[in-house]
Formats: C-alpha cells, sequence, structure tokens
C-alpha cells in the first residue's frame, strides 16, 4: 500500500484529500504545519505529500526546501494544493523540486488524474 | 413529464445527434431542458414540446439538440490513447510518410476541444522530429457553442486541472485574469475546428491517417453505430488508425474494422494493406521476418502499456 502525507492547517481540505487518497488505496497520515510534516517525514518518508503552501509555525515553501536537503528527502512526490494560482507561484514552486502542482478547489478527479500523470496510480 | 412529450424530445434527439435517451432519462433530459424554455420565455416543457410541434424552428431544435448532448472532456483523458499515439503511432507516421512530410487527425466529436489540442501539445513536443512537416488536426462537434469554445483555447482553472501536467500548463497556456487559462497562439493554430454532425455526410473532409472517436459511440444505438462507423471507414487512409473509448468496440457492430491486438482502444481497417502503418505482425504478437528493418527504433507494445 502506497503511503500519503496530506499536510495543510484546514481539518477540512485534510479530511477531503484523505477521503480522495483513501480511495486510491493509499495509508493517509495528516499534518497541520511544515514543521509537523518534517517530523512526521523524519519517522517515515511518504510516497506522496500533498502540500499546502500557507500556513503558521512553518508553510509549504519552507518544509519543501527542508524537505529536499534530507538525506533521503527526495524520495517523495510533493504536489503542492493551494490557492496560490498564479503562475509566478507555479513556477517557484516547480524551481524548488515539487513533481506536480495543484490550484485549489479541487476535486477527486483531478487528484487523481496527477497521479495517473505522474505514474502512482495506475490509469 | 407527459410521455408524448418525451418522445417527442426524445425522437428529435435521435433523429438530429443520434444520442438515444431511454425513459429512464427523463429527469435528465428535463433538466437539461428548462433553461432552454427559459431562453425562448417559457414556462413549462409543455409549452416547448407545444412550440416545436407548432412552428419548427430551426434554432428552437439546435438548442434543444445541443442542450442534450454531453460535453465532458479532459486534455490527455484515459492517458493511453495518448501514449499510444506519442509512442506507437507517432514514429509510425514519421517513417510512412516521410515522402510527403504530412499527416492528417481528426478528433471527431471534439467537445471543447482538449482532445484535440493535447495531441498538438504531444506534436509540439516533438517539434525537432516533426520541422519540415504539415500537420493537420481537425475537430469537429455537433455543438455550436462548443466548437466556439474550442477555438478559444480558454479553459477554467478546474479544467486545465483535469489531466493536464503542470510542467504542460506552464508551457503551453497563458493565464488570463485569475482563474482562466488560454492555450498559446502556435498551438491554438494547429488545431482547426468547426461544425459537423457524424450522422450526416462528413462533407468534403478529406482522408485522415488518424481518427478519434471516444466516448461517441456509446450514445448511439446499434445501427447508428454501424453506420458511423461504416463512413469513417471512407475517410481513413487504408493503413490509418482508429481509437475508440475504452467502453466501445467494433465487435458485432462493424466489419469494416478489426482490433489491433495487446492496443487496447486501437481499431485498423479490416482490410488494410500488408505495408504501411503498423505493417502485419505490428502489435500482434507475430515476429517480424527476419532480417527486417522495419521495427528497430520504436518503442515496443510492452513500453506503451506499462
Amino acid at each position: 500500500m502506497k503511503s500519503c502525507l496530506l499536510v495543510d492547517d484546514s481539518r477540512v481540505i485534510r479530511k477531503v484529500a484523505r477521503q480522495i487518497f483513501e480511495a486510491l488505496d493509499f495509508a493517509c497520515e495528516e499534518a497541520e504545519n511544515g514543521q509537523m510534516a518534517l517530523e512526521a517525514c523524519q519517522k517515515a518518508m511518504p510516497d506522496v505529500i500533498l502540500l499546502d503552501w500557507n500556513m503558521p509555525v512553518m508553510d509549504g515553501m519552507e518544509f519543501l526546501r527542508a524537505l529536499r536537503k534530507m538525506a533521503n528527502g527526495g524520495e517523495s512526490v510533493v504536489v503542492f494544493c493551494t490557492t496560490e494560482n498564479d503562475m509566478k507561484h507555479i513556477q517557484d514552486a516547480m524551481a524548488n523540486g515539487a513533481n506536480e502542482y495543484i490550484m485549489k478547489p479541487f476535486d477527486a478527479d483531478i487528484v487523481r488524474s496527477k497521479l495517473i500523470q505522474l505514474g502512482i496510480v495506475e490509469g | 413529464m407527459k410521455p408524448e412529450d418525451f418522445d417527442l424530445f426524445s425522437s428529435l434527439v435521435k433523429q438530429r445527434s443520434g444520442l438515444v435517451l431511454s425513459k429512464d432519462k427523463s429527469y435528465l433530459l428535463e433538466s437539461r431542458l428548462i433553461p432552454v424554455a427559459r431562453k425562448y420565455n417559457l414556462k413549462t416543457l409543455e409549452e416547448l414540446a407545444q412550440l416545436v410541434r407548432t412552428k419548427r424552428d430551426e434554432a428552437i431544435l439546435h438548442a434543444i439538440t445541443e442542450a442534450m448532448t454531453t460535453n465532458e472532456s479532459f486534455f490527455f483523458r484515459d492517458t493511453k490513447p495518448f501514449d499510444q499515439f506519442k509512442k506507437l503511432l507517432l514514429p509510425e507516421l514519421l517513417r510512412t510518410r516521410a515522402a510527403k512530410k504530412q499527416f492528417r487527425i481528426w478528433s471527431s466529436a471534439s467537445s471543447s476541444g482538449q482532445e484535440a489540442y493535447s495531441l498538438a501539445m504531444i506534436c509540439a513536443e516533438e517539434a525537432a522530429k516533426l520541422q519540415g512537416w504539415k500537420i493537420d488536426i481537425l475537430g469537429t462537434d455537433i455543438s455550436t457553442e462548443m466548437v466556439e469554445r474550442a477555438k478559444s483555447g480558454i479553459y477554467s482553472q478546474f479544467e486545465v486541472q483535469r489531466g493536464l501536467p503542470i510542467a504542460l500548463l506552464m508551457k503551453c497556456f497563458s493565464q488570463i485574469g485569475t482563474d482562466k487559462w488560454q492555450l498559446k497562439e502556435e498551438l491554438r493554430r494547429m488545431v482547426q475546428y468547426r461544425e459537423g454532425n457524424l450522422l450526416t455526410d462528413f462533407g468534403p473532409i478529406g482522408v485522415f491517417d488518424v481518427i478519434y472517436c471516444r466516448n461517441v459511440l456509446i450514445y448511439f444505438d446499434q445501427p447508428t453505430k454501424t453506420r458511423v462507423l461504416e463512413a469513417m471507414s471512407h475517410v481513413l487512409a487504408p493503413d490509418g488508425v482508429l481509437f475508440l473509448g475504452g467502453a466501445e468496440t467494433v465487435l458485432g457492430i462493424s466489419d469494416k474494422f478489426k482490433p489491433l491486438e495487446n492496443e487496447r482502444g486501437v481499431y485498423v481497417l479490416a482490410n488494410r494493406p500488408d505495408t504501411g502503418m503498423l505493417p502485419k505482425g505490428r502489435g500482434t504478437g507475430v515476429a517480424p521476418p527476419v532480417g527486417s528493418s522495419v521495427f528497430t527504433g520504436t518503442s515496443s507494445s510492452a513500453s506503451i502499456s506499462a
């Protein structure tokens, strides 16, 4: 079973995302900010990280930079999932090592199609 | 809805678009046609039915048909038909059309244009190999509104995320305002869209090397499916390829086509020549003759299904 870490300060978003990922057969963990996400990754590196940008304590971009510096931090596929929807943010995210980018609001079709494109879920 | 009104609308839609509406689709018919009635300042579908009976106004008949057709579409929908195009067909087209340096693709029932534009994006990515080539991509749809939308190349934030990798969004689209994205002009120019009805004569449409007709036949009854496939067999190059949707087949419907073994959703003419694109043995599990160089350098079917 593939694992997934859902990082978002909104409990509602984490719940919606969990339903989508569980339907795709992922084992899900949750974190409500970048700091907690880093701690989760130190314990066990997930296959996929769904990552919000704007969060208290540590935001998504800070988390991503820290993750990619970890010894095994290149193993996870990082999918940003944020309300930031302009080209500049998208380019920054990709330049800093994100693998995909979802602009909120999102739905199961969007998540599934992105995971198929990434080769993580079968089409 | 009165049964006679349901019959009136469903036979009108069937006759004009081929779409079969069974009795259990009464709710769908109501929900889609109420906005049409409103547009003509009518309060009920009964009044709309009355208007259709008394005055066969072409604009109203068109609006009713258009409202009933399904226009769901994704970029790179189902992924595989596009992988097959890129890895299996494109190398074959490059090889077999090398003298003419030209090929034509038809996205039939193109809806809001994502299928045809996805193919254009693949060709653009392979531009280095296609230098000096003339590539025609035609998208046709029964809906005036969809053809106009497709031509604009403008999609909502939702639409550009379904199936489209972010790398291609960054490369091929420009943002308009806060939540719309438009395909860049050089890509829009690669595709021509126009209105077309699969039930009527295709007109001077020419011959295609590749036809995509996915998730269209499922809406038709069997005689209509047979008729459409027959018509398509006349506009497909002898060694051309037809793509159908995942839930569609030619088996028991048409003897003009046969499935290409090991390539789900890909069909070729039943009487295709032994030479040309995907020559005999290709994709059928039969090994090529010893010494043949035809197959070298192209991807195997195994890598496509991966």
